[in-house]
């Protein structure tokens, strides 16, 4: 599982004010702690509250770059701001998202090439929030084919069925599961999903436990990343729990320490 | 003439390097120091990613030789087979083994439960005839081990050689002497890859690095097991090249010691006539042996016939001649 950590988030109140200070003491920690948890990339997103958006993002990547190594995904519904983080990163970034209008998507695909970025790409458009297995599997096929065409390695592409929340559309939650399975079998090489995992508890209490049960029948169902808290431990746990079952490590009884040893960057 | 196939993927990981013996500048006496590992593909596909260090061949040595050894192996080692320290020069000088392995048998407390100090005395002699690195492995006896053996770490501070075999029931007492001597240990499972990495991780978790523990899979000879441990082998090494670190260590195998017990070395051809010439037949035995070993990714062979050694060490060399191309 790839696995992409969310806390670089200004929705929470401690990047918020990180971000107001220009602390980069506690964002450079934040994304440290992410990373040595077990985070394979990073999430940045400002916030709904920022003032700039585009400076703030770019600050956020000079100062988490700074830091770790490893890619990190620039999370902003503006596509300046998604341009002037991609001019800033040194190293690899994933673009967070896309959705399936074709002015966007295409301009998404564009920035992707450019920066050779991976992008994440969401079965959702003007349209509407999808209703439906077969509307996510059209807006998904429309996806690869507009990828295919702007000449996008299937590699660098995350289809995300739209994952939402447990409280408001519980009636879908099992197509989605099934379309993360369904998506293999567009393209070949089959092309890769993530979800935005929170979602499914927006709203809700018990959390984590929501977070976690829908991540390890995701896994069964080949998810292969996914934007998550990797210091939630007790996910984590479970995560590498489902990778055991689904055979992709080998079993030894402190397996868990196992996969975090492997993880580490020593 | 079959398409070259393109590359879609490689490995993310590679195989830890271990250092075996340490020169002057390092603490040590060794006059050739010798890396095994590294490996970023499976077995000799040299197409596929970096094979850095041939495998290397460890003669196998006794402090005392067993008296049940077949004919064939006793004629080849006429003589030299009574002094340990002319032994272990002679495999190395005459015969062309990279390093040698010396079993101290015979502390065992059933058998000449030979003192500790005649064990240490033996191999400070051997590291002043022999100027390659040292495998040094106990008797077997978990108590008896662990008195000796950290005794030898000690008086060898600074060799870098490698003891063995730490086990899951007994570990501790060596891999803190081999960590505070800064020597290498050999972690032995019963062809079992789920315990391998389990004591892979009790042993670091000890504090031992990583680069300084290799795995004994427990091979069984040809016709005993050997596919067995070919595919505990094949799937280790898969996991450590897509990326798990506690399965990312180098393979030791005992091939000498298991193939000479099998009853295919061992009879004489007058009580089995259709089999053969025993001499002929013994040296096969462990050559097919070691030769399958090598193609699951031994990093290590420890051998016993001279013939043997000298087949094998020339199909090294012949199949790393593609490492150059």
């Amino acid at each position: 599982m790839y696995i992409i950590g969310e806390l670089i988030n200004g929705m929470y109140r401690n990047v918020r004010e990180a971000l107001a200070e220009r602390d980069a003491t506690a964002v450079k920690a934040l994304a440290r702690r992410q990373v040595e948890a077990g985070a394979d990339a990073l999430d940045i997103n400002c916030g709904p509250l920022s003032k700039d958006s585009v400076q703030d993002m770019c600050w956020l990547v000079e100062t988490i770059q700074s830091e770790v190594a490893v890619p990190l995904c620039l999370d902003s519904t503006k596509q300046a701001v998604i341009e002037e983080g991609l001019k800033a990163c040194r190293g690899k970034a994933v673009i967070n998202s896309t959705t399936a209008d074709a002015d966007k998507l295409d301009a998404y695909l564009g920035l992707a090439l450019k920066h050779r970025a991976s992008l994440i790409a969401l079965t959702v458009d003007k349209k509407g929030v999808p209703q439906d297995k077969e509307r996510r599997l059209d807006l998904a096929a429309f996806i690869l084919e507009r990828a295919a065409g702007a000449g996008l390695d299937a590699a660098e592409l995350y289809l995300d069925p739209v994952l939402l929340p447990v409280n408001v559309a519980q009636n879908q939650l099992e197509d989605i599961l099934r379309v993360i399975g369904d998506f293999k079998l567009l393209t070949t090489p089959a092309p890769k999903s993530v979800v935005g995992l929170s979602n499914i508890s927006q709203g809700s209490k018990n959390r984590s436990i929501i977070n976690r049960t829908f991540l390890v029948m995701a896994q069964a169902a080949g998810l292969e990343a996914a934007i998550l808290d990797p210091l939630d431990q007790e996910l984590m746990r479970s995560l590498i729990t489902g990778a055991l079952i689904l055979n992709k490590t080998i079993y030894c009884d402190s397996y868990i320490e196992a996969y975090l040893k492997s993880k580490s960057r020593s | 003439m079959a398409e070259e196939l393109k590359m879609v993927a490689t490995w993310s990981q590679a195989v830890c390097e271990m250092r075996l013996g340490a020169g002057r500048q390092e603490g040590g006496s060794r006059k050739a120091a010798l890396t095994v590992g590294g490996e970023e593909t499976l077995p000799f596909l040299f197409k596929e990613g970096a094979l850095p260090h041939a495998p290397l061949i460890a003669a196998e040595i006794f402090d005392i030789p067993p008296d049940d050894d077949p004919e064939a192996l006793r004629c080849d080692l006429k003589g030299i087979g009574k002094d340990p320290a002319a032994w272990a020069k002679a495999m190395v000088e005459d015969v062309g083994a990279d390093l040698v392995c010396v079993k101290l048998a015979g502390i065992h407390p059933d058998g000449a439960n030979a003192p500790a100090d005649q064990a240490v005395g033996l191999v400070k002699k051997i590291l002043g005839v022999v100027d390659r690195p040292l495998i040094v492995l106990g008797c077997g006896e978990a108590g008896r081990d662990n008195e000796v053996l950290p005794l030898v770490s000690e008086a060898t501070k600074g060799e870098r050689l490698l003891f063995g075999d730490a086990v899951q029931e007994n570990y501790k007492t060596l891999t803190a002497a081999c960590i505070a001597d800064g020597h290498n240990i050999i972690a032995e499972s019963p062809i079992d890859v789920n315990i391998a990495k389990q004591l892979n991780i009790l042993i670091s978790d000890l504090g031992m690095p990583l680069d300084r523990i290799i795995i004994n899979p427990t091979i069984g000879a040809l016709g005993y097991g050997l596919e067995y441990a070919y595919s505990i082998m094949e799937r280790a090494r898969n996991a450590a090249l897509s990326g798990d670190k506690m399965l990312a260590m180098p393979f030791i195998c005992f091939v000498g010691q298991e193939s000479w017990r099998a009853k295919e070395a061992k009879v004489p051809a007058s009580e089995s006539p259709a089999w053969g010439d025993q001499r002929e037949r013994g040296i096969m035995w462990e050559v097919v042996t070691a030769m399958s070993c090598l193609q699951a990714g031994a990093d290590i062979l420890t051998m016993r016939h001279p013939q043997a050694i000298k087949i094998v060490k020339s199909e090294i060399q012949e199949l790393m001649k593609k490492a150059r191309l």
